[in-house]
């Protein structure tokens, strides 16, 4: 079988998984999310906590709650990491400088896990497991919540009341992320991922030399940071480190835990909403944009353009052996189209077309399938521009499961587009403009990639890097780290005002007019809308970097 | 006295925060580094370390240097792939080199400490080295055959248009011989330590030379992985260094070949990634079975 083939089947037997979960999943999820019946655990939680979970919240107060949860959780991460050196299981490292452990925890609390430092020579144990790792899950849970949420809006009519955030996220937690977690973290175990408490086993090589073979609890972390479309690796090399990812199935293990739940969370609009077409039309939308994307990313990678790689027989440069070309190039398209960043080849290296293809699938807003929840919120915003622009067409109110998309509707809307390439374009030209893209690591074209790629990356709440850019600097770690709270928190707030602005709506019934939501023209339409809107935002800035490069 | 709503919802946060953490961060993991010390998984989880007589030697997943203290190859084991972790498979420094496909033109200064290689030259420097060592034909497409990146620096009359004016190897400097004596009836020059031949508006064009399109040396001997510590090569590879090895240790090729076969993983299911050969745990076997004279 030749590596084409091998690869083929490889994406072919993710999609078969995806499709076969998503019916049982999604409903498994359905029942989490609207579910009255608390479990004990729970109950402990809130009594811990000092909510009362049958209190639902208002749009304005579900936001606040979200904010002061994310608030306290960056400044305790944030100390961690500045006293780790006083705590158990240091390893013996000195605490994080004060701009990284900002980034830092900026990034883990955004669910976007950039990260300017190197794991193994930064952060202890403790930092790692209950530090980073439970934000791994919280970050993750927030933006399942915030999806929620907006889908109440939708599916409740003439109400204040969008849920308890504070329930929201301990049930998303404790049903839904935890059990899969301790599922998954078992099977990756088993694959040769690390799971211990050790600060390293000094030996000595076959020839004389000394290695220190690390530990730490890399599984328990791994397993959320995909699940969670987080991507902060454990180690400086992610998830191309042999004990992050030892063989192919784990990477096949890996791939399908970062787009299980963003592949499956259209079943739980649809249960939501009452009709489950809704949620297989969205489904299709991102599987088409997500399926073009792997295809695209494998063939470049496969025909290796490029000078080196044609010097070399192959685009294997920052590639593993036991993934080689086709799997990374599977992985790389996975891990941009949802938010999560973690990589198992390195994306500087790929061929500049292939290279192209992360930057341009976080540029389309992490939407086909995107992050946890927020792959939800981003396509159903695109959904809602879409029945407003065929609506312009046609000249009449537009609507959207029997919401009007109003005046105060769209301008939510479109803020919500808006924000992300505000970001990555002033972001990329103030780094040109400060000078402060000369600390990447290649000149010309590619240069202004490793800048657009990291602001792109950042403001998307991606994470992952064309790193060949040193970004522990302090103007870069501010800059980004604002970025990634403003690109993270802007819109969940203009999805929860748009949830508010939905749900105090009577609904319309369905016309003779009505633009029907579940047909294949409006997948067609959605995926179309959001295709030229990132064309329109993006292409110049393309063109003056992997295309430049690439043609 | 009742609290304003603010601070009652930041407390509800903090308390939510500890919560989590005790929950997510330490009781989860804990017990999951408890499942680790299941018999059968505890090897695994504690990093498949491999012992000979009781001596820890590495951990069959991660990758090792086979050379000398000077970085030379040890002809008797079977080398791995070239690695960035720090000076080579360091575990605390893991590593990829992130050069681009287009990093092509060396830093040549006056000070070598300030040189630097583009990607393609330690491409074309390992293909040589590779070559030399097993016996083979190390040339590979955009290679000079002194092992560096085959690059000119094409000076127009015009800019991007116009006459030739001047052409410039610029990856080699004297003593070399430019790899082409003369381009489009231009003579190349030598590149000259300090000089920044893009800056100067010269076209960077890679020359593909008649080297083979399918190179002698695979093409994971001459790339680096994401991490530095790929345990494995190629079952391509193993192949091209059969005959040193065996030659070094007095065996029969073809025992040796039986080796690669034992320590080569298949794809998993038939279809998942790519068959590899596990280098470490191959010369360990070769040390057992034909212990060097």
């Amino acid at each position: 079988m030749t590596m084409t083939t091998a690869g083929v089947i490889f994406v072919l037997s993710l999609v078969v998984a995806l499709v076969a979960v998503y019916k049982p999943f999604g409903d498994y999820m359905y029942r989490v999310v609207s579910g009255t019946r608390q479990s004990r655990v729970e109950r402990g939680i809130y009594r811990l906590v000092g909510v009362n979970p049958a209190a639902e919240q208002s749009w304005g107060v579900y936001a606040r709650s979200v904010l002061a949860f994310s608030v306290v959780s960056l400044l305790f991460l944030y100390l961690l990491q500045r006293v780790q050196d006083k705590l158990w299981l240091s390893l013996g490292f000195d605490p994080v400088v004060p701009h990284g452990a900002w980034n830092t925890a900026v990034s883990f609390v955004t669910n976007t896990n950039w990260q300017s430092y190197s794991g193994e020579s930064t952060m202890g144990h403790l930092v790692q497991m209950a530090g980073l790792a439970v934000q791994n899950f919280v970050s993750a849970s927030v933006g399942i919540a915030v999806a929620v949420a907006l889908v109440r809006g939708f599916s409740r009519h003439r109400t204040e009341r969008l849920g308890n955030f504070w329930v929201d996220l301990t049930r998303i937690t404790v049903r839904i992320l935890l059990p899969i977690a301790v599922l998954g973290a078992f099977a990756l175990m088993l694959g040769g991922v690390v799971q211990n408490l050790s600060g390293g086993t000094d030996v000595t090589t076959l020839t004389g030399g000394g290695q220190t073979i690390t530990g730490g609890p890399v599984a328990s972390q791994e397993v959320i940071k995909e699940l969670g479309t987080n991507g902060g690796g454990f180690y400086n090399a992610n998830s191309a480190h042999p004990f992050e990812n030892p063989t192919s199935w784990t990477n096949w293990i890996e791939i399908f835990l970062i787009l299980l739940i963003p592949f499956s969370l259209p079943r739980v609009f649809g249960r939501m909403v009452g009709q489950n077409r809704q949620g297989y039309a969205i489904a299709a939308v991102m599987a088409i944009l997500a399926l073009a994307s792997v295809t695209l990313t494998n063939v470049f990678e496969l025909t290796g353009h490029g000078t080196v790689p044609q010097a070399v027989g192959a685009a294997l440069e920052g590639k593993e052996l036991r993934f080689d070309v086709s799997n990374s190039a599977t992985f790389a398209a996975a891990t941009t189209l949802t938010s999560t960043g973690a990589v198992n080849s390195f994306h500087d290296s790929f061929t500049p077309l292939g290279g192209m293809m992360p930057l341009f699938n976080m540029m389309l807003g992490e939407v086909a399938p995107g992050g946890v929840g927020s792959g939800l919120y981003g396509l159903l915003i695109l959904a809602v521009i879409t029945v407003f622009v065929a609506g312009l067409m046609v000249g009449r109110t537009p609507e959207y499961l029997g919401k009007k998309i109003g005046a105060r509707e769209i301008k939510f809307a479109s803020m919500y587009f808006l924000i992300m390439p505000a970001l990555v374009l002033i972001g990329t030209a103030a780094a040109f403009a400060t000078g402060n893209n000369e600390t990447a690591l290649n000149a010309g074209p590619h240069g202004l990639s490793e800048v657009l790629y990291a602001f792109t990356s950042a403001s998307n709440n991606n994470g992952s890097a064309f790193a060949g850019i040193t970004v522990n600097t302090t103007w870069w770690d501010t800059a980004l780290g604002l970025c990634m709270l403003l690109g993270r928190f802007l819109p969940i707030i203009f999805v929860l005002a748009l949830a508010g602005s939905l749900a105090r709506q009577q609904p319309t019934p369905a016309s003779e007019g009505t633009l029907p939501t579940h047909r294949p023209l409006f997948v067609g339409m959605v995926t179309g809308v959001t295709v030229v809107l990132v064309a329109l935002t993006f292409l110049p800035a393309l063109a003056l970097g992997p295309l430049a490069e690439g043609l | 006295m009742r609290l304003p709503s603010w601070i009652t919802q930041h407390l509800a946060a903090l308390r939510a925060v500890l919560v989590f953490t005790v929950l997510l961060g330490l009781a989860y993991p804990l017990a999951m580094v408890a499942v680790g010390h299941i018999p059968g998984l505890d090897g695994k989880a504690n990093g498949s370390l491999i012992s000979v007589d009781g001596r820890t030697v590495g951990s069959s997943l991660i990758g090792q240097s086979f050379t000398d203290a000077d970085g030379n190859p040890i002809a008797r084991y079977f080398q791995s792939r070239p690695s960035m972790a720090g000076d080579g498979y360091d575990p605390t420094a893991t590593s990829a080199s992130n050069l681009g496909p287009e990093s092509v033109v060396d830093t040549i200064a006056t000070d070598p400490e300030e040189s630097s290689q583009s990607l393609l030259t330690q491409v074309c420097e390992r293909s040589k080295a590779v070559g030399e060592l097993d016996g083979v034909d190390g040339s590979r497409p955009f290679c000079t055959p002194d092992g560096v990146g085959a690059v000119l620096a094409v000076f127009r009359a015009d800019g991007l248009t116009g006459a030739i004016t001047r052409v410039v190897s610029v990856n080699q400097a004297a003593p070399a011989t430019p790899f082409l004596a003369d381009y489009q009836g231009v003579r190349v020059q030598l590149a000259e330590p300090g000089q920044d031949y893009v800056a100067e508006g010269g076209i960077i064009t890679p020359i593909r030379g008649d080297a083979p399109a399918e190179p002698a040396v695979p093409a994971d001997a001459v790339t680096a992985s994401g991490s530095g510590l790929d345990p494995q090569i190629s079952p391509g590879y193993a192949e091209l260094q059969v005959n040193r090895v065996a030659r070094e240790r007095g065996a029969d090729p073809a025992a040796v070949r039986r080796l690669i076969e034992a320590n080569t993983t298949g794809r998993a299911l038939g279809f998942m990634g790519e068959p590899a050969v596990n280098v470490l745990e191959l010369n360990l076997a070769l040390d057992r079975e034909f212990p060097a004279r």
